[in-house]
């Protein structure tokens, strides 16, 4: 009873102070208040968005983003949108995550279709992970979502719960989802120790959402600044490794596709999926082994290199990588395990990630 | 020797000022006490019941603890044995201390491990301490942490039950690329690597631990100033491996003193997976320095272990291709002197290429002591002796036989054995 007045009060000073959506951060310190009470804030409370809450139809000062190289979870959709401080705008890098003001929110809804082949049959949201950026640096934030769909929770310490859905094919598939702990999240989102955001790249965001660019879109809203002169067709461009032209997905194609294709669209998947952790400031580098999209040594890549601290990992075999032998390389054995153990990457996957095994193994096959 | 432990003397004042600065966070689970405590328990605000929590829930509280943990303090876990599905992770915390109510009482099971790689991860943290309580069956890993400056592992036992199989996980003790890291009273069974494994780290001591049934016992990797002493290495494919490796972000290892140890019976099978280094490591391999620089081996009994009492190799005998351009895969400046050796007449190993030379070579009397003998070029002088600065030495071993197998010039098969030690007896 307490905190809930607590809370009452601290929202009204808060709602007073800032106003309703001037700011993606009203209940920081609410939330501080919370974490140290015990209690549990809402996702409900950022009022991200308006409307039914599950509908996800974001604020004003809410808008949603795509990426060109999703991160794999099990086969998870996300709803993704980012919150900026009326007024403020992102700056764009080149190579690092886009530079954020103070009070910025990067939003992520991962969900399942109840049935992928349907998707007027509705989804279930299972967890809304939040990064904020506070005046230190970024901060993580997870929130888990009830089975009536009203809202979501503040869990520091993640959860774990059945979920099943119908998948593309018709075929049902249920696994123990896990959401991560608040640790888990800095396990991928480091860099030299440090919390950072991943996805919020040039790379991942120079895309076309319904014929227009992303990045020259925020710029015409005023959500983004652009260097003079930016031009999409020359700056940093993850392939989008899922386009149905490749190989890997639409394996009855009669047409090849070209070696360069599939290699650019493996370096994408690796430096979506494996990049965070396996650069040389990541929590990864002790394997020495760095899968960034930067990266141009062969042997850094795996190609002949010996493993380091794999353990079982290695799986009896010898390699990283194996040019033009994909079954005799340590990345595939770990990419096709549900060992946790063996697999990687180590959090986030529990079902193995057959599209993207089959485009590792077609980029090492082609390998000389 | 003794004079440079000195250097670890801030450890122990740090240590005794956290413990004066320990606060109570008791994890309350049982009837008993549950009143004392309830003082502590409003500053956390995890409502515990009285009665104890399903395991799910309290594994929750668990991680909660360790998530919401103030710098200075004390996490207490209680007497019990907790089934844990998913790695404890403690994150960008200083003076922390982990503290179970002994070994085999406080006992973190993992054996139905679904997420996580390994037991507990503790990650960008200064000052942290991990003591009294058992840990088991992770999949992974069992304790590994990465970016600590300042951590002890006390009366630890971190183990792998049952039959020691390849499907155990890599490492019982993992401490990656830390600082000032103590390893005491720890015991480590069943590792399908390496039980107590230091990797990429400096300024470390591993003293008064036990490390059996695991492939290597205790493995100092790519790690500078490390003292191993007073430990007890049995009944692993190999007792202690001072190793520098290619590829990795700390180069080089060295400085290394390993001493008063007993390191004996190392004699089981190799039960690594293919690739990994250890899993070249001949079963009966007593100490092995592979590559290193600066490492001194003395007053240790090496006893009964059947194939290498004390190896000195270069990263050749790996037989695996050095692309690292930065690396030197030669040993120098290593000091074998004063310890006490015996095999008997035993067969060396067949089961590994290095086992099956010696047995080629020696039949049932291997020597104690064994060279590799491959040698930089560049560090020879006019007499082809290793220079100052480059050379091993090996002198006053009890039974200390020497052979220096040769494998430059001939390959491994072919190379005619010296067993002049002469051009070795020499100290520094």
């Amino acid at each position: 009873m307490t905190a809930n007045f607590k809370i009452s009060v601290l929202f009204v000073i808060a709602v007073t102070m800032l106003g309703a959506s001037d700011n993606c951060l009203i209940h920081k310190y609410i939330l501080r208040q919370d974490l140290e009470d015990g209690a549990k804030p809402k996702l409900s409370d950022f009022a991200f968005y308006t409307g039914k809450i599950s509908e996800l139809v974001p604020a004003p000062n809410v808008f949603p983003y795509e990426v060109n190289a999703p991160l794999f979870s099990d086969y998870a959709e996300k709803a993704r949108f980012i919150c900026l401080p009326e007024g403020q705008t992102m700056v764009y890098d080149a190579e690092e995550a886009f530079e954020f003001p103070t009070g910025a929110v990067i939003i992520k809804n991962f969900f399942y279709w109840n049935d992928a082949s349907v998707p007027q049959k509705g989804r279930r949201i299972l967890e809304t992970r939040l990064l904020i950026k506070e005046e230190k640096g970024w901060k993580a934030l997870e929130y888990i979502w009830n089975t009536e769909q009203s809202d979501a929770f503040l869990e520091v310490a993640g959860a774990a719960f059945p979920v099943s859905w119908i998948d593309e094919k018709g075929k049902k598939q249920s696994i123990e989802y896990i959401a991560p702990n608040l640790n888990q999240c800095k396990g991928c989102h480091s860099y030299d120790g440090q919390f950072v955001a991943i996805g919020i790249t040039a790379r991942q965001l120079n895309r076309e959402e319904n014929n227009e660019n992303q990045l020259l879109l925020w710029q015409k809203s005023e959500r983004l600044a652009l260097p003079e002169g930016f031009d999409p067709a020359s700056a940093p461009r993850l392939t989008d490794y899922r386009s149905t032209d490749h190989p890997s997905y639409v394996k009855t194609s009669a047409g090849k596709q070209s070696t360069n294709h599939v290699s650019a669209a493996a370096r994408s998947y690796l430096d979506a999926n494996c990049a965070h952790c396996h650069n040389s400031h990541g929590p990864a580098n002790t394997s020495g082994m760095f899968l960034d999209i930067g990266q141009t040594d062969p042997e850094r890549l795996g190609v002949g290199k010996a493993p380091v601290a794999a353990g079982r990992g290695s799986g009896n075999r010898r390699f990283g990588i194996v040019p033009g032998k994909p079954n005799e390389s340590i990345l595939v054995f770990r990419m096709e395990s549900d060992d946790p153990g063996i697999r990687m990457p180590e959090l986030g996957r529990q079902m193995q990630h057959r599209e993207g095994v089959e485009l590792i193994k077609a980029w090492i096959r082609e390998m000389n | 020797m003794y004079n440079s432990h000195k250097r670890f003397k801030h450890l122990d004042d740090t240590n005794q000022r956290l413990r004066r600065a320990t606060v109570g966070v008791f994890l309350c689970l049982g009837q008993r006490n549950t009143t004392m405590y309830r003082p502590f328990l409003s500053i956390l605000l995890l409502s515990f019941a009285n009665a104890l929590p399903a395991q799910p829930e309290l594994e929750k509280q668990l991680q909660t603890l360790l998530i919401m943990a103030e710098d200075g303090s004390t996490v207490e876990f209680p007497e019990g044995t907790f089934t844990l599905s998913n790695t404890l992770s403690l994150d960008a915390k200083k003076n922390v201390t982990i503290r179970g109510a002994g070994q085999g009482k406080t006992v973190l099971s993992f054996k139905n491990q679904k997420q996580g790689a390994e037991g507990i991860k503790v990650t960008n943290a200064q000052n942290i301490v991990l003591e009294h309580f058992t840990i088991e069956d992770s999949k992974g890993d069992l304790i590994k942490t990465q970016q600590v400056r300042g951590l002890s592992f006390r009366d630890i036992t971190a183990q792998w039950t049952g039959e020691p199989k390849a499907t155990n996980g890599s490492y019982a003790l993992y401490p990656v690329q830390c600082q000032n890291v103590r390893i005491e009273r720890c015991t480590a069974i069943g590792a399908s690597d390496a039980g107590i494994y230091v990797g990429q780290s400096d300024s470390v001591w591993v003293t008064n631990c036990v490390a059996k049934w695991n492939v290597a016992g205790i493995e100092i990797e790519n790690t500078t100033n490390a003292w191993v002493w007073k430990n007890k290495a049995f009944d692993n494919t190999g007792g202690i491996l001072v190793f520098d490796l290619p590829d990795l972000p700390k180069k080089r290892g060295g400085h290394v003193k390993v001493h008063d140890n007993l390191v004996t019976r190392n004699n089981f099978r190799n039960f690594a997976p293919k690739g990994n280094i250890v899993a070249k490591v001949p079963p009966g391999t007593g100490v092995m320095i592979l590559a290193t620089n600066d490492v001194e081996v003395f007053n240790n009994k090496i006893w009964d272990n059947k194939t290498a009492s004390t190896a000195i190799v270069s990263y050749f005998i790996a037989e695996t291709p050095i692309k690292d351009k930065d690396y030197n895969p030669y040993p120098s400046r290593i000091f074998i002197h004063d310890n006490i050796y015996s095999i008997g007449k035993r067969m060396p190993t067949w089961k590994s290429k290095l086992g099956f030379i010696f047995w080629w070579k020696f039949g049932k009397r291997v020597p104690h002591i064994l060279y590799d003998g491959i040698q930089n070029p560049d560090w020879l002088d006019v007499n082809g002796i290793l220079k100052p600065g480059y050379e091993i030495c090996i002198r006053n071993n009890e039974n200390g036989s020497f052979a220096n197998i040769r494998a430059d010039k001939l390959g491994l098969f072919k190379g005619k054995i010296s067993k002049n030690a002469k051009p070795y007896d020499c100290e520094f």
